[in-house]
């Protein structure tokens, strides 16, 4: 009963703040409806008894990902009012596009029949879900996580290498010539007489 | 009871969202990025639910890397919005025709 109750509130405020996110006039409320909405699919995936993907979802789509969005939004000194101009025109079209495809998702979904599970990591009730997790991730899919990672290594050289801008008109520090400078051509020892020296 | 039918039915709404949403933000390319989350996070309740129903761990092991690659997405993307705008001074995306395409 009390699991019926909290998939229909994580559910209906899922789509609520989904609706919300495209909808909203204000980017940065924007934001702020997608983590709510993530928050709510992590509470879906929780009933379903996948623990941790629920977690990695609260860290990594709020910490990581909705926090960036945030970042830029407000970073970047944008006129979103102008943005929004060609919003009514093509909301008909969309409309429609989406209705079309939720009622060929409808159709599949009413067509469609389980087949037997012919290769799997088939999981035990009795085992706890992060076991299962852990098991199948280092074990059968080991090489597609370490790929995963590679894939992340790549996203993380590509950010840097576009955003990174090397600008001419600082002065920045050259460790090499630091280095490389040699006491006795730097410092030149004059030792004047009594009452010369420096001409004021 | 709730069903595999119900966490679907969700997750179909939650896709034809995230479209919508692409369709009618055609201009602000930061709300289409926002869209495409939604849509990963659809496909990864779907996941998730076809993992729990089947009692099989894999659809669990595969949302873990459509996570790693809308992560990886959002990055790239907003990197590459952030030198767009540092060029041009604007995002509107409809009007990027410098390739003609």
């Amino acid at each position: 009963m009390i699991a019926t109750l909290a998939f229909y509130l994580f559910a209906t405020l899922t789509i609520a703040s989904a609706v919300l996110v495209i909808f909203a006039r204000n980017p940065v409320h924007s934001v702020l409806w997608l983590i709510v909405a993530f928050f709510n699919a992590a509470g879906l995936m929780l009933l379903l008894g996948a623990e941790f993907i629920a977690m990695l979802l609260v860290i990594v789509y709020v910490g990581a990902v909705a926090v960036l969005f945030l970042f830029i939004v407000m970073m970047l000194d944008i006129d979103f009012a102008a943005l929004r101009s060609g919003f009514s025109k093509n909301l008909p079209f969309g409309i429609l596009i989406a209705l079309v495809l939720l009622a060929e998702m409808v159709l599949a979904a009413a067509a469609w029949k389980a087949g037997p599970v012919t290769e799997g990591a088939p999981v035990a009730a009795s085992q706890p879900n992060i076991e299962a997790v852990g098991a199948a991730l280092y074990g059968r899919y080991l090489f597609p996580f370490e790929l995963a990672g590679l894939i992340l290594l790549v996203a993380m050289i590509g950010a840097i290498v576009l955003t990174h801008r090397s600008r001419g008109d600082v002065r920045g520090q050259k460790i090499s010539r630091q280095v490389d400078r040699d006491p006795k051509e730097a410092v030149r020892n004059l030792n004047p007489g009594v009452g010369e020296g420096m001409k004021l | 009871m709730i069903g595999l039918m119900h966490y679907l039915t969700v997750a179909a709404i939650l896709f034809t969202i995230g479209v919508l949403g692409i369709f009618i933000n055609r201009r602000n390319i930061i709300l289409m990025l926002m869209a495409i989350e939604l849509i990963l996070l659809a496909v990864n309740i779907n996941l998730v639910a076809f993992s729990a129903y089947l009692s099989d761990i894999t659809g669990q092991i595969f949302a873990m890397f459509v996570l790693t690659v809308a992560a990886a997405e959002a990055a790239i993307g907003l990197a590459i919005l952030v030198i767009f705008f540092r060029r041009r001074g604007s995002i509107a995306v409809d009007d990027v025709n410098r390739m003609r395409g």
